[in-house]
């Protein structure tokens, strides 16, 4: 007999998409497996009793701390802070029962696993994506479900019995709170389950999804008690952002032969230092075999990332020069007396302090410290937030380049040559390429490994991005430094005696 | 490639480095049931994973209904019934909600899953049981299900690893004629075992896979040819006490007891022979008691082929 496959149309994330009945062909495996999933959790009693608890009975104890909570703060007059409880217990109200969505997605594949009932599953006629967002939905339904109920039983009883008029607007974006984190939560927690042995390794590995939830959720506390609204809209957006990665990187790492082949997580130091090692050394034999080969190679590898990257340095630079634009400098008031009272003090005492000769060591090590914490952001949320710290300092390079024209009547190619190019022409090279490595190492965990583990395949990235960072970013930023200490400042000085000051600009 | 339920050739499967298959050439005609033996960790399990398209190859081909595992994996999954090592059931369902599940996983119609689900829950001898819940079933009943949910689907090519293991004599027995009664013209089945009875009772072919390569295939009839000259035993009704008959030169003693003595027939002369040196040993007064074959067993060729490291299995 024959068998139809569910293979051909293929959903989402750069797959070929499918339309119509190809779409509901596709998605009905997909729904089968959510619904067995779902069923066989309704039948646990493990994971239903938290989930009847955390729904039904925590909202209205929630609801009657809240109202017991202002009984107590009306006696001192401080309604303000007690009403900011009320949305603050609906968010927390509606976290709860997500918080067991991380317990289930934690064991959807390692538990599968453990119990061996995921070969016949890997053996049936399923794509890799099929399963996998079988497995999502399926983690995801009760909590959120438990979620909505909450969130609806304690508005409502808030409304009955305390008189509460919430915002609907605020019920919306906490409504959407909900489900993004329960969405961040159970993706990451997926991610987490395909690449685990067993069990008890996915609990352990938990607290990379636990602590950053937790948090955020701090944050958004504070929001809620600053009555921030708006940010939470913000908020809903990043965690969307993020979760469509998270499933993005499951997809890319879900492997069949990795559910099947590992059997241990052991840590293997070696190993790991030997995948990392051979990345760096690309088998060069010596220094000048290792730039002309790996490092050239990196290279070419990197001129998408590096290209976007010297594109947003750009847009920030741009942003930057276009913020301040409305805002009302004042001009800074040149008479001559002024001025040459001005070309006296610089022509004896040189620059002003912010602009005198500084240890190079110092500079090169600031550079360095702050780059490495844009990589470490940007390794965390995928390169984009490494990005975004990279744009900074351009937005304030234009930023300045608009307040010296205002305030100084500095034209911008002396801004320019003045005080950016001589040791920014090395050391935005360097920044774009660091840009660009960075983007290209936090983009790795959501690309496909082709046939590696996920840690082998980031242990590759991490020595591919080392090869350009040793090779490259550091050198530059040593140079850039030295011209930035010994250059740039004599530089700034010509400009200001004979530009600024002698009215060259 | 059409008349082969599975054809293999130079497969191959690497581990961090670690070749757990080196290079397996098979080929499976339909209507044909091939034991694959060998002991553990000679590769059976990852070998039968790469024929489900579960596991890609590293290197090599394999077809398997006429779809190769490299190119359509999804044709493959959807054309083989697997019996996976692990029997892989979910113990707060029905038979009848598992066999459902799967039956729409491989999407068969309403009215052919419930003609399935039926038939093969009553071949199992599974249906008085079939709304109880898996987790109270016994082993032999959890296999049995299992094999139901590999054929439910009415696959050309089944494949079965370790059907029997950890199962009673006469759990093992009865899943052991359900294979036998599996066999069919249109079906090509492996079953992957340690049990070398079970091979050579189920199987047309056997093949012993060793440190990951096919080391030898044949009927059960061609492998114990394998040991040479057949072995023949004399038994006589009082002791040797040391001494052995006058015998032929072409006779070659192999074994000596208190009352017997084995022999081969050297090479040239054959055991059409026996009558005369039975009237030979009768002449000289021998009280002979029996002459017949020593039966010989699969077990001396798998020993032969893996040698002691793999006698564990």
């Amino acid at each position: 007999m024959t068998v139809r496959l569910h293979s051909r149309p293929r959903l989402h994330f750069g797959l070929r998409a499918p339309r119509g009945q190809a779409i509901r062909d596709w998605l009905r495996p997909v729904m089968l497996l959510a619904r067995r999933e779902v069923r066989d959790q309704l039948r646990d009693w493990r994971i239903l009793t938290p989930l009847v608890v955390l729904t039904l009975f925590f909202p209205l104890l929630a609801n009657f701390t809240a109202r017991r909570m202002v009984a107590y703060m009306e006696r001192f007059n401080a309604v303000l802070i007690a009403e900011r409880l009320f949305p603050f217990l609906l968010l927390v109200v509606g976290f709860f029962p997500v918080s067991i969505s991380l317990v289930v997605a934690l064991e959807s594949f390692a538990g599968e696993r453990e119990r061996g009932t995921i070969e016949p599953l890997l053996a049936a006629p399923l794509t890799d994506a099929q399963l996998y967002l079988g497995k999502l939905l399926a983690v995801l339904f009760l909590p959120l479900l438990g979620s909505y109920l909450g969130l609806g039983s304690y508005t409502l009883t808030m409304m009955l019995r305390a008189g509460w008029r919430p915002d609907p607007l605020l019920l919306f974006v906490v409504w959407l709170l909900s489900t993004v984190q329960a969405l961040v939560m159970v993706s990451g927690a997926v991610v987490v389950s395909t690449q685990a042995t067993s069990v008890r390794g996915a609990n352990l590995l938990a607290s990379t999804i636990i602590i950053p939830i937790a948090l955020l959720l701090q944050w958004e506390s504070l929001l809620i008690f600053w009555r921030q609204f708006e940010i939470l809209w913000t908020v809903v957006a990043g965690l969307l952002v993020v979760s469509v990665l998270l499933v993005r990187m499951g997809l890319a790492h879900f492997s069949r032969e990795g559910l099947l082949g590992r059997d241990l997580d052991l840590l293997d130091v070696r190993w790991m230092a030997r995948t990392y090692w051979q990345a760096l050394t690309g088998g060069a034999s010596s220094l000048r075999a290792w730039y002309r080969g790996p490092l050239r190679e990196s290279l070419r590898a990197l001129r998408g990332p590096a290209l976007l990257a010297a594109l947003l340095a750009l847009l920030a630079f741009v942003v930057g020069a276009w913020l301040v634009q409305p805002y009302p400098w004042p001009e800074v008031d040149l008479t001559p007396e002024r001025l040459e009272r001005l070309r006296g003090t610089v022509a004896l005492q040189g620059l002003p302090a912010a602009l005198q000769i500084q240890n190079p060591w110092g500079i090169w090590w600031h550079n360095v410290r702050a780059m490495l914490l844009m990589a470490l952001l940007g390794v965390l949320s995928f390169g984009v937030v490494g990005l975004f710290y990279l744009m900074l300092p351009f937005g304030i390079l234009g930023a300045g380049m608009v307040l010296a024209q205002r305030t100084l009547h500095l034209a911008p190619w002396w801004y320019l040559l003045g005080f950016v190019l001589p040791h920014g022409s090395v050391e935005i090279p360097a920044i774009v390429l660091f840009g660009g490595a960075t983007l290209r190492l936090g983009a790795a965990l959501a690309t496909p490994a082709r046939g590696k583990t996920l840690g082998a395949f980031w242990l590759q990235a991490l020595g591919e991005w080392s090869r350009v960072i040793v090779g490259l970013v550091l050198p530059l930023l040593l140079l850039a430094a030295l011209l930035e200490a010994y250059v740039a400042p004599r530089v700034a000085q010509w400009v200001l005696l004979h530009v600024v000051i002698g009215g060259g600009g | 490639m059409n008349e082969w339920g599975i054809l293999a050739q130079g497969l191959g499967k690497q581990f961090d480095g670690f070749w757990a298959v080196r290079q397996v050439d098979l080929h499976v005609p339909y209507g044909e049931v091939l034991a694959l033996l060998g002991p553990n960790g000679a590769g059976k399990t990852t070998t039968l994973r790469m024929l489900t398209a579960v596991l890609t190859p590293t290197r090599g081909r394999a077809w398997v209904a006429g779809y190769s595992v490299r190119h359509h994996p999804q044709r493959v999954r959807a054309a083989v019934g697997v019996l996976t090592e692990q029997h892989g059931l979910y113990k707060r369902m029905t038979a009848v909600e598992y066999l459902r599940f799967f039956g729409q996983l491989y999407d068969l119609d309403a009215a052919r899953l419930q003609r399935q689900v039926d038939k093969w829950l009553q071949f199992f001898d599974l249906w008085p049981l079939r709304e109880r819940r898996i987790g109270g079933y016994s082993k032999g009943m959890r296999q049995k299900l299992a094999l139901a949910r590999a054929l439910l689907h009415e696959p050309r090519v089944l494949l079965l690893d370790e059907p029997t293991s950890a199962m009673d004599p006469a759990s093992a027995h009865r899943v052991r004629a359900a294979i036998r009664e599996l066999r069919s013209a249109d079906r090509a089945i492996v079953v992957c075992t340690h049990n070398l009875t079970e091979a050579e009772q189920i199987a047309d072919r056997i093949a012993i896979l060793h440190r990951g390569r096919i080391a030898l295939v044949g009927t059960p009839a061609d492998l114990k040819a394998r040991l040479g000259e057949p072995e023949f035993e004399v038994v006589l009704a009082r002791p040797l006490n040391g001494t052995l008959p006058d015998l032929p030169p072409l006779v070659q003693v192999t074994r000596v007891g208190t009352d017997r003595f084995r022999f081969r027939w050297a090479r040239g002369a054959s055991q059409r022979l026996n009558p005369l040196l039975l009237r030979g040993l009768l002449t000289q007064g021998w009280p002979v008691v029996a002459l017949a074959p020593v039966p010989r067993s699969l077990e001396q060729v798998y020993l032969e082929v893996v040698g002691h490291d793999g006698a564990s299995a």
